[in-house]
């Protein structure tokens, strides 16, 4: 319950930035916090109070597991580890967050080669 | 037929790439035209090629593993085949107008570079069988749409860009958000599994809560990709700012690939349709309807107009959907549901088809005169018969006058909103097929009737690729119109048997029905 909780706080808090600054910058920095919201929520998502350590198979691990099956030595493993896939995702989600902020970061520059301003009030060229 | 799925997708990244390099090495332009031509005729051929097979999944790199649960499945289901038949007829008639059209901008060659890219995303989002894919694709389309629509450098196109852009990251948070939960409750990224798990979740007794959050934020983030109305405050500037084949592609296709088709597969395929979940769909459904067109008819923008007109067509889609969720959700008639929710993917198609015409036809007026406010136009029939003529054809396809096809989609969706118990809701229908018949016979009367004003004495046809595009669409529209009845005429007593007629619409809707995609 609480990392929906935690994530819906910081979300808002991106939310909050994108709707009420007017400097073009911190709209930006409004939408990386959406980012990185989600992408916490994904990884207390798949945090196990239970794990001991990075997700990476070791000899010392299977030895620890204390049997020679290797359906239990990989049980043992998932036991002592925190789900890699929802680390994979947020690789992805970051790369991809990479990408927008700086397309992003590349029209306020050159919003503001047009205006000379980062402020959203003074660019009135569109209508509603 | 089975390893053509993941050509469908690789095939524009990899002409996309091309494309830059070519322009480095600076060949010469008709090269450049001639290969994103080919790349949208195979791209376009592939796709008919698929329509009347069976449904199929090919699993990337035969990584499938005993559960199933890491590989990444590409589905083809009879609503993929409508989709991608669609998105590339509409691609094939861009491509041509902008050889064309895109010479008055720099650097062609990052022009379809971008195209192909959004190409390549579009294709990925219709055939991917994993959320998370789904997020991905949607990413990569929508970043290339950002910057297309930016294209032009002007200060009124980087504004509507950023805004665009602003809004779509948030979207696709939300998206992020929502597949993250379904998987937290799941397990699993996989559409079909989750919607294995789905009932145990959304059991009556004890609903899971964090399902319904799922659903909100997916209903959010698709919604803003759709520009349904509440969410819909980008795409009228977006939508005009971008070069007017780009604008035909945002309209025709993008919105329905990212929003209309995501929300269908999510709603229908994954979630399983619910009563709580039809209401939220119809209620964005009406309000887009009525909302979209109540603010186009005041626009004297050309291409504004069309842009708020899209947001209420798609209103009609998403209408047409929820109903169809709804009865399926209370367990209503099968035909009355498959009737409904086939209208509103013929209605997608045909919205496909008219309005990219209609974007490319006030490109092509844009070219020849130089304006798009419609106080400025007229007189254009006998200066550009081609282009006044695809115009008439699209507005009265839009306005749903009888031999065109939007007319007989808009018919379909009246007749099974009403049947299914929602006469208020048809009759709103009707009453906003009767603004937009209204709207667009103001657009006839500014543009093609009326006296020829001084300045645009010397307006002459546009070029023969961009007259060649919109020809290709205008005998999409009238096909669609008049083999409508044909392919529909025996059933038309026998709303029964509509659910299993012939159209590759409805054969999705009958595999959205039974609740899933090929496992």
């Amino acid at each position: 319950m609480i990392p929906y909780f935690l994530a819906i706080v910081l979300l808002a808090v991106g939310v909050y930035a994108i709707a009420c600054k007017r400097n073009l910058i911190k709209v930006i920095i409004g939408s990386m916090i959406c980012e990185y919201a989600v992408n916490l929520f994904l990884i207390l998502m798949g945090y196990r109070w239970t794990a001991t350590g990075a997700p990476i198979r070791t000899p010392a691990m299977d030895k620890a597991a204390g049997s020679a099956d290797v359906v239990q030595r990989a049980q043992h493993f998932a036991n002592i580890s925190v789900d890699a896939l929802p680390q994979a995702l947020i690789l992805t989600s970051i790369v991809i967050g990479l990408g927008m902020t700086a397309l992003l970061a590349a029209m306020a520059i050159r919003l503001h080669e047009k205006y000379g301003t980062f402020d959203v009030a003074e660019m009135r060229k569109l209508q509603g | 037929m089975r390893d053509m799925l993941p050509l469908l997708v690789a095939l524009p990244l990899g002409v996309g790439f091309l494309m830059p390099l070519l322009e480095k090495l600076r060949e010469p332009e008709w090269l450049i035209d001639l290969l994103a031509t080919l790349a949208a005729l195979a791209l376009l051929g592939m796709s008919v090629s698929l329509v009347g097979t069976a449904n199929m999944d090919y699993w990337m790199g035969a990584w499938k593993g005993a559960s199933g649960i890491f590989g990444i499945q590409l589905v083809c289901d009879g609503l993929t085949r409508l989709m991608l038949v669609t998105v590339h007829i509409v691609a094939l008639a861009a491509v041509l107008f902008s050889t064309q059209y895109m010479r008055r901008y720099t650097s062609k060659g990052f022009y379809f570079c971008l195209f192909f890219l959004m190409l390549a995303g579009m294709n990925g989002v219709v055939l991917t069988g994993d959320m998370f894919n789904l997020f991905v694709f949607i990413e990569v389309a929508s970043i290339a749409s950002y910057s297309l629509v930016a294209f032009g450098c002007e200060s009124e196109e980087l504004e509507a860009s950023f805004k665009y852009l602003i809004l779509g990251s948030l979207a696709s948070t939300f998206v992020l958000f929502g597949v993250g939960i379904l998987y937290n409750l799941t397990g699993t990224l996989n559409m079909a599994q989750i919607r294995a798990q789905i009932p145990a979740l959304a059991d009556p007794k004890a609903p899971n809560l964090a399902l319904y959050v799922a659903a909100g934020f997916l209903v959010m983030g698709l919604g803003l990709k759709a520009a349904m109305v509440p969410f819909h405050a980008w795409l009228p500037d977006a939508h005009p700012a971008a070069p007017a084949p780009i604008s035909a592609m945002l309209s025709g296709v993008l919105i329905k690939a990212l929003g209309v088709y995501a929300l269908a597969r999510v709603f229908f395929s994954v979630l399983g349709p619910s009563t709580e979940y039809a209401a939220v769909l119809m209620t964005l459904g009406a309000l887009s309807m009525l909302g979209g067109v109540l603010l186009a008819v005041g626009q004297w923008d050309f291409k504004r107009l069309l842009a708020y007109h899209s947001i209420s067509q798609m209103g009609y889609v998403v209408l047409a959907l929820g109903v169809g969720a709804a009865v399926l959700a209370k367990g209503g008639p099968k035909p009355v549901a498959g009737l409904a929710i086939f209208g509103g993917l013929f209605h997608l198609f045909n919205h496909a088809a008219f309005k990219s015409l209609l974007f490319l036809c006030s490109g092509a007026t844009e070219y020849a005169t130089g304006t798009r406010q419609l106080k400025e136009l007229g007189g254009l029939a006998h200066r550009m018969p081609l282009t006044s003529g695809c115009c008439r054809v699209a507005s009265l396809s839009i306005a749903g006058v009888p031999p065109f096809n939007g007319f007989w989609s808009k018919l379909i969706i009246i007749v099974a909103t009403a049947q299914a118990g929602y006469p208020w809701l048809a009759a709103l229908a009707a009453l906003v097929a009767f603004l937009t018949l209204v709207s667009f016979v103001k657009v006839q009367r500014y543009v093609i009737a009326g006296e020829l004003p001084a300045p645009l004495q010397g307006v002459t046809e546009v070029p023969a690729a961009m007259q060649l595009a919109m020809a290709l669409l205008a005998v999409v529209c009238l096909a669609a119109g008049v083999l409508a009845p044909f392919l529909m005429a025996p059933h038309i007593g026998f709303l029964d048997q509509a659910a299993s007629a012939l159209m590759p619409g409805l054969e999705a809707a009958k595999a959205v029905a039974v609740g899933g995609i090929a496992p």
